[in-house]
């Protein structure tokens, strides 16, 4: 068993780690919410043709997510790779170096 | 259109072949060590994108077609996934590393306490929800060939046979692809390099129509958007339940579809990936999507009335005569629906082997799970046979519903279905409380409800059920309809089926979940899993262990063959500061054995197999309560403490041997003394009487030449004797010149049975050889080798005490290392001699009465080491068994 007392407060560089796997976590949620957004258009009550513009605008919600997600993906790389020091992966290793 | 179909189909053969080359490549490669970019996260992305099927590639342009901008919903649920990845994606891939979990079956039934109730449960269902997906497949392959055959005279008349030739070529293909041997790690490097070709033909294939059709057929995106708002699909007709329900069942089928499990979990090879795939997969499907709608647009205005809107990817081409572009159009779709057939089966051929057959088999057969024998063959074959049965169904799915449906519905039916196993996969990552009997009640209600309101009506009016049945619901119970449980109508099918299956799903494994009590091995796992980046090791499954090393190296033989097994047993002993290939069964040693073995046959039956060889039975609740309050107590140093420990432990243990190794080598060095003395000793007394009765004079010539040749021979027993004695001395004080030079090896075990055939030459001696493997040349001194395989054969003919003596010898060949192990068959090495066989005058209690000095073991253990190589006792093999080991060059600084 290992001790696990992580501090309260963090120094400014930890701190920001934490924040930025909150926008991590909180990423999918804000996409949810905007692909969702047509709904209250409710397109099929309108009389106008709403599919172009429908079209144009979930592509570019789509665009800017994966824009969003490239930003975090490259400033969360540090993270995941300090954590990886599992024993599974040990294990894994063993199989493969042999 | 020129397109023959004859060619069209040799350019399906010859693109096949292709992609068979690039697997077998990759796994050459990979076999080799050096598989750096085949671990790249471009192809780990690549891979994922096994979730465009033909579904994609036709059917979203038929979707969109009808429903307009819905077909989109199937992109952005998965799209929401990877963005999120580090909410689920990433404790899944940790937890599939840390457990070696082998499939979506083998993760729950290893979270629920490595039930394999459980993990049949999954395993049916995704075999059940594979179906329509994999006669989708067909179907659409299918129509994409009538496309150009219908064109050609004749046509083609019978689909179904088309149907059944391309089911047939799949599943042979799969067979080829997948299950050439039994990786322990299950882990395909060749299958995902070849989807990853796959997936970059088809989405070029799309871009390339959609180019085409955008700039090509229309005049532009400004001319698209135009003709958009003049179409027929210009008002997007949404329905907003449909809207959420698809994008859910959507982001549930990338986590749960078995085939997604297994290259986004099963086949990753660094957490980092996922960083990547986090925006590179959601590209890879926008760029999928971006021209769907304009192809269903201009499709819909320029195509005749009533052509299918699931084809228009390759019609339109054809229509307006681009021969070449139709037929990367097909290969494209080909791509997309051989790629989900390959890894789909494969997976689900895993679950089936792994969660049904094998259990079923160690069950039924006398001795149970501790009778020995190779489960490999037995794993591969079940692999094939289901990977058979799996397209089998899918063709039987084709030809009942009939082939005729849209593309897409028939995908939303296998959706909905994989979705039921989505409740007990996140409550078993995130709720501790959640058990076995909760997540099978869920499962179990899930795949119910499944099945009657959408599988079995899939089949159509007049298919499974009847008429009445589906009007009024079975015996008249209105509140049974399937099309509308509890009398709520107002939802589409595939909704209403979604709906009921995931709320009573869901309902029922949280009600059940708290309702039961979990046993204490679920509740391990629950922790392991729910905690799994705390990076606290936790209780371990075996607290009491016992079990012996032997039988367990015989059993994991059977699992991961003869090789890993070893290197396995002897990495563990090594690590624990010993000698050879038995290490201690500690705890520790008997849970990543489970592991490793989980790692090939699944968590359930690894499990069942150690519980059978261990001793001192599996973790109990005390023991729970136990390591709990201890953990807090010496929460603080425990972690220090341990490591003290276990490294004082492994001092001890070497001191103690080393110790032992001490005491031995004084009695030993007396015993040498006085062993010397004596085998001086004997030859020295007959040469002295024979010489004395020879001066006496008075015998006869006869009898004198006689005399004189015992004498010459003992004389020759004491020289080799000495002989024997001054090489060790020269070898030991490493002072030997060696001759090197450049060998086969296979002249050279052959110069050495050969020179040890005067052994025992009355016997019939049977030597195993795979000539064509020994094919390895050498950089040794070949006299010397040669000399060290003499000895072992002699020892064997020697020895070896079956009636049919017969000695088997393997050469292997890796990472620049040579290894030849000499088995034979005879009843071997007790185990509590082995440690002393390679000592001075270690003559084993003699049962053949084969006299020797007993020297021979210690020259060769002596000239191996000389020659940068070793040789040992291989335990486990059913007979002596020895392994010489040598480099393919020996080291320069020791060449003379």
């Amino acid at each position: 068993m290992k001790a696990r007392a992580s501090p309260v407060f963090l120094a400014r560089k930890g701190y920001r780690a934490r924040r930025l796997t909150d926008a991590a976590r909180l990423l999918p949620v804000a996409g949810l919410l905007l692909f969702l957004v047509p709904i209250l258009w409710q397109p099929a009550a309108t009389p106008a043709g709403d599919t172009a513009a429908g079209w144009v605008y979930l592509f570019s919600v789509w665009a800017g997510l994966i824009a969003l997600a490239f930003l975090l993906s490259r400033r969360l790389m540090p993270l995941v790779t300090r954590d990886d020091g599992d024993p599974g992966a040990d294990a894994a290793g063993d199989g493969e170096d042999a | 259109m020129t397109v023959s179909f004859n060619i069209l189909v040799a350019g399906c053969l010859t693109y096949v072949i292709l992609l068979f080359g690039v697997a077998w490549a990759a796994e050459r490669r990979a076999l080799r060590g050096r598989d750096g970019w085949l671990r790249s996260p471009v192809v780990y992305t690549l891979s994922l994108s096994i979730y465009c099927t033909a579904w994609t590639f036709y059917g979203a342009v038929g979707n969109a077609a009808r429903s307009g901008l819905e077909f989109l919903t199937i992109y952005l649920g998965p799209t929401l996934v990877l963005v999120g990845w580090w909410l689920v994606v990433r404790k899944l891939v940790r937890i599939g590393r840390a457990e070696r979990i082998t499939s979506i079956a083998d993760l729950i039934s290893s979270r629920y306490g490595k039930s394999n109730l459980v993990g049949v449960i999954v395993a049916v269902l995704s075999v059940l929800a594979a179906t329509p997906y994999i006669a989708l497949q067909l179907q659409s392959v299918t129509l994409s060939f009538s496309v150009f055959a219908d064109t050609a005279p004749g046509g083609l008349q019978d689909r179904g046979a088309t149907a059944l030739w391309v089911a047939g070529g799949l599943a042979l293909f799969t067979i080829l692809f997948g299950t050439r041997y039994l990786d322990a790690n299950e882990r395909h490097h060749g299958v995902v390099m070849a989807i990853a070709v796959e997936a970059v033909v088809k989405l070029v294939a799309l871009v390339a129509v959609g180019v085409f059709v955008v700039w090509g057929v229309a005049d532009g995106i400004g001319d698209i958007l135009a003709r958009i708002e003049t179409s027929p699909i210009a008002d997007w007709p949404m329905q907003p339940g449909r809207w959420i329900g698809l994008t859910f069942a959507s982001a549930a089928a990338i986590l749960t579809l078995p085939r997604m499990f297994q290259v986004m979990v099963v086949e990753n090879q660094d957490e980092r990936h996922l960083a990547t795939a986090s925006w590179a997969f959601p590209l890879y499907l926008f760029l999928m999507s971006l021209f769907v709608l304009p192809i269903a647009v201009v499709g819909l205005q320029t195509m005749p009335e009533g052509s299918n809107p699931d084809l228009f990817v390759l019609t339109l081409p054809l229509a307006e005569g681009q021969g070449k572009l139709a037929v990367l159009a097909f290969l494209g779709g080909f791509s997309s629906a051989t790629s989900m057939v390959i890894v789909a089966s494969i997976a689900l051929a895993t679950m089936v082997s792994n969660h049904i057959v094998t259990p079923l088999w160690l069950g039924l057969r006398p001795g149970g799970a501790r009778a020995r024998g190779d489960l490999r063959g037995l794993v591969l074959m079940t692999r094939r046979l289901a990977i058979a049965g799996i397209l089998a169904l899918g063709y039987g799915y084709y030809r009942l519903s009939g082939g005729g449906a849209a593309l897409a519905s028939i995908g939303l039916i296998a959706f909905v279905g994989v979705a039921q196993t989505l409740p007990a996969m996140l409550g078993g990552l995130f709720w501790r409380g959640a058990t076995r009997t909760g997540a099978a009640a869920g499962l179990l209600t899930g795949l119910a409800v499944w099945l009657y309101t959408l599988f079995l009506p899939s089949f159509g009016a007049g298919g499974l059920y009847s008429d009445a049945l589906m009007a009024d619901g079975p015996f008249g119970w209105g509140w049974a309809n399937p099309r509308a449980l509890f009398g709520i109508t107002g939802l589409d099918p595939t909704m209403h089926a979604l709906f009921w299956a995931t709320v009573l799903n869901t309902g029922m494994f949280l009600g059940v979940s708290l309702a039961t009590f979990p046993r204490p091995i679920e509740r391990l796992q629950g922790l392991a899993f729910v905690r799994v980046f705390d990076e606290e090791p936790g209780a371990r499954s075996w607290p009491r262990a016992k079990a012996e090393a032997e039988d367990l190296l015989a059993l994991a033989q059977g699992i991961l063959g003869t090789d890993e097994a070893l290197t396995f047993f002897g990495q563990a002993a090594a690590r624990q500061g010993k000698a050879g290939y038995l290490p201690e069964t500690t705890p520790d040693f008997i849970d990543r054995l489970e592991r490793t073995l989980a790692g090939s046959v699944g968590s359930a039956t690894a499990h069942a197999m150690m519980a059978q060889f261990v001793v001192g039975a599996a973790v109990s609740a005390q023991d729970l309560m136990a390591v709990a309050s201890e953990a807090q107590q010496i929460l603080e140093y425990s972690s220090q403490i341990e490591a003290k420990s276990e490294e004082l432990a492994r001092t001890a243990r070497a001191l103690g041997e080393a110790n032992d190794k001490l005491r031995d080598l004084g009695v030993q060095k007396d015993a040498f003394l006085s062993q010397v003395s004596h085998e001086l000793r004997t030859p020295m007394t007959s040469i002295r009487a024979f010489s004395e009765i020879l001066r006496g004079g008075s015998v006869s010539d006869a009898e004198r030449s006689k005399y004189a040749g015992v004498i010459h021979d003992e004389a020759i027993r004491l020289t080799r004797l000495l002989d024997d004695l001054l090489d060790l001395s020269v070898l030991e004080n490493r002072t030997v010149q060696l001759s090197l030079s450049v060998g086969n090896l296979q002249d050279l075990i052959g110069r050495a049975v050969q020179m040890a055939g005067h052994v025992r030459a009355d016997r019939d001696f049977a030597v195993l050889r795979d000539t064509h493997r020994e094919f390895v040349p050498v950089v040794t001194d070949a006299d010397r080798l040669v000399q060290v395989l003499i000895n072992l054969i002699s020892n064997a003919r020697k020895y070896c005490d079956a009636d049919r003596p017969a000695l088997r010898i393997v050469v292997r060949e890796r990472r620049g290392r040579i290894t030849i192990d000499l088995i034979d068959n005879g009843s071997g090495i007790p185990r509590g001699e082995q440690d002393r066989i390679f000592d001075k005058f270690a003559r084993l209690e003699d049962r053949t009465g084969a006299g020797g000095a007993g020297l021979g073991l210690a020259i060769c253990r002596e000239i191996m080491i000389n020659l940068g190589g070793s040789v040992s006792y291989l335990p486990g093999q059913g007979g002596a068994a020895f392994r010489v080991s040598l480099p393919v060059r020996i080291g320069a600084k020791r060449a003379a």
